[in-house]
């Protein structure tokens, strides 16, 4: 790891939920969807944060972008706890940290062309500039992110799942941001476009120099892009550290169970894996 | 504009570029929509109907022979006549049936239109800030609306006319005031669903701001619903005017609408038939159009559920 400080230091962040219902003097039931996460991310590092639906994963990259209150815990961006800046920082913030999601179509208004869904971003970071600069910036971020800028009056439902994911890296990049937040930003792509997806991913990251935190229930594609894996379950971190290690020599059960889960293209290499998930199963309810 | 960077001027060719020849114009929802409509002949033929009868309304006056104020002394309650030019015949005052159909349909289209206008702005407005906002703010705001439905609406039309006298004007917004109630439901409802899409996250991750995300990213996606229920809301409205004129409180005469027509020729239609079917069948054409036109809408806007 780098002797630097690291741009965002997470320290025992939690975000609670209080769940509807409990009656009218019951206590109220509170949902702890993520409990004393800690990690710091490096300048162009990649963080992979896996672990299953409802793991917490979401939750917090909504906490850390503070689309949703953290309950306890801090964040701390460049030096400044993100949870209590002033609509000014937080402003700030919004230009440094940008997020893609999950669903290519569903993050796209359906109203707006490309290029002005591209263009939100300036108009909130900088509106000092002309019509005809953004009009440029924003073919020139097409071109980076592998779509031809002449599409850029076409209307999302006019793209293929690939390129709308594309538009949402193009519109998350244009202000130049320090961290890219993807939420599960491949999940819903098949698997030959997730690969370019993730290429591009890493191609612009060394372009550009951004940090990243990836969000993936796959650790197959974690491993591919990130050097470092944090692993969450049920609102907690269970495993931190280098990617390969993790992967080669999980120490935690879960980690080892997700792992496990990623399927091999090889019909030998699988049917012995498939011996050892069903021991484990075995066991597991032996031990139950 | 300049902009910060001064270099507009060699972009402002680039971007003109990109903006026509090179950037083929991509298909709206809307235009795609349109085209569906298009498809419809149910609804191009009301519309054909209805354009031809808002026409006929607006240009009709100055061709007819007679004014709709001015009375035949000669002939008075008589049925059409052709040679005298009351294709229609006249009323109980003399004064010429087509005319005033013509001037009760002009009538009697302002007031949908004006009063539509105002309740689908105050509805659209009030819906996506309530939904958006959502908690205390929704709640608050909801129950007012729930409050004002509770409140008969000829009360408070009449509470209107009773301080501040008889207006057309008046009646408008009376009307639209009342009517946006069922589209701010609406609206409010849509609004609810819409904001948890991931664009609009995406924007608030963006630092947009509130009354931004509202107008740019939730109203433009309500177009649909807002424009079918607005449709449906025409018919209403017209229906609600054509009732407050029959019970004396809408517009005054000389001036007619077509609710007036046809309360005044309802008693005397055994007698003089003539009265009531012309007024009566302009009203029912508009609102079979109106009601067929906003079915092709629903099917055009929202073609998954048919």
């Amino acid at each position: 790891m780098s002797e630097k400080e690291p741009i965002l230091k997470v320290r025992n962040l939690s975000v609670e939920f209080s769940l509807p219902g409990g009656g009218l003097f019951g206590a109220k039931k509170i949902l702890k969807a993520v409990q004393n996460v800690s990690f710091d991310l490096h300048e162009g590092e990649t963080l992979g944060i896996v672990g299953e639906s409802g793991s917490g994963k979401s939750t917090l990259s909504r906490a850390i972008t503070r689309l949703v209150q953290a309950s306890g815990g801090e964040s701390v961006w460049l030096g400044q706890d993100i949870q209590k800046m002033n609509s000014k920082q937080l402003l700030a913030l919004r230009k440094d940290i940008q997020m893609v999601f999950q669903d290519p179509l569903a993050s796209l208004n359906p109203r707006m062309t490309a290029g002005a869904i591209i263009a939100e971003p300036l108009l909130t970071h900088a509106p000092g500039i002309g019509k005809a600069e953004r009009t440029a910036r924003v073919a020139e971020m097409m071109e980076k992110v592998g779509l031809v800028p002449s599409m850029i009056n076409r209307y999302p439902h006019e793209f293929s799942g690939g390129q709308c994911q594309r538009i949402g890296i193009a519109r998350a990049l244009i202000t130049r941001p320090k961290l890219v937040v993807c939420d599960e930003a491949v999940s819903a792509l098949d698997v030959s476009i997730r690969a370019q997806v993730i290429n591009l991913l890493m191609d612009l990251q060394k372009e550009l120099g951004i940090s990243m935190l990836f969000i993936s229930h796959d650790i197959a594609v974690v491993r591919h892009i990130a050097q470092r894996v944090l692993v969450m379950y049920l609102g907690e971190v269970v495993e931190l550290g280098d990617a390969e290690q993790i992967v080669s020599n999980p120490q935690h059960d879960y980690t080892k169970k997700l792992i496990a889960a990623v399927p091999v293209p090889d019909p030998k290499v699988e049917m012995q894996r498939r011996e050892v998930r069903r021991r484990m199963r075995r066991e597991a309810s032996a031990a139950a | 504009m300049p902009g910060l960077t001064g270099k507009d001027q060699v972009l402002t060719t680039y971007a003109n570029k990109l903006a026509s020849l090179d950037a083929p114009k991509g298909r709206s929802l809307t235009q795609d929509a349109l085209r569906r409509l298009a498809r419809n002949k149910a609804a191009v033929v009301s519309i054909a109907i209805l354009v031809l009868i808002i026409v006929t309304a607006i240009v009709g006056p100055y061709l007819v022979p007679w004014g709709y104020a001015q009375v035949d002394w000669s002939n008075i309650r008589k049925p059409p006549n052709f040679e005298v030019g009351h294709y229609l015949g006249t009323d109980q005052n003399g004064r010429d049936m087509l005319a005033r159909v013509l001037q009760g349909t002009q009538m009697s289209l302002i007031v949908a239109l004006v009063a539509t206008l105002v309740s689908v702005t105050i509805g659209v407005v009030y819906g996506a800030v309530a939904g958006y906002f959502g908690g205390r703010v929704d709640a608050i705001m909801m129950r007012f609306v729930d409050i004002m439905y509770a409140l008969p609406y000829i009360l408070f039309v009449i509470i209107l006319v009773v301080m501040f006298g008889r207006n057309p004007v008046l009646l408008f917004i009376g009307i639209g005031a009342i009517e946006w109630l069922t589209m701010a439901r609406i609206v409010r409802g849509q609004t609810l669903s819409i904001k948890e899409k991931e664009f609009v996250e995406a924007a608030r991750a963006g630092g947009v701001k509130p009354f931004t995300i509202i107008m740019r990213h939730i109203v433009p996606n309500l177009t649909g619903p807002v424009v079918i229920y607005a449709t449906l809301t025409i018919p209403e409205i017209i229906i609600a005017e054509s009732f407050l004129s029959y019970l004396g409180l809408g517009v005054q005469e000389p001036q007619t609408s077509l609710g007036t027509l046809i309360s005044a020729g309802a008693p005397v239609a055994e007698v003089m038939p003539w009265l009531l079917l012309a007024p009566a069948l302009v009203l029912v054409t508009m609102l079979f159009c109106l009601t067929y036109i906003g079915d092709g809408l629903r099917d055009a806007l929202d073609p998954k559920d048919r």
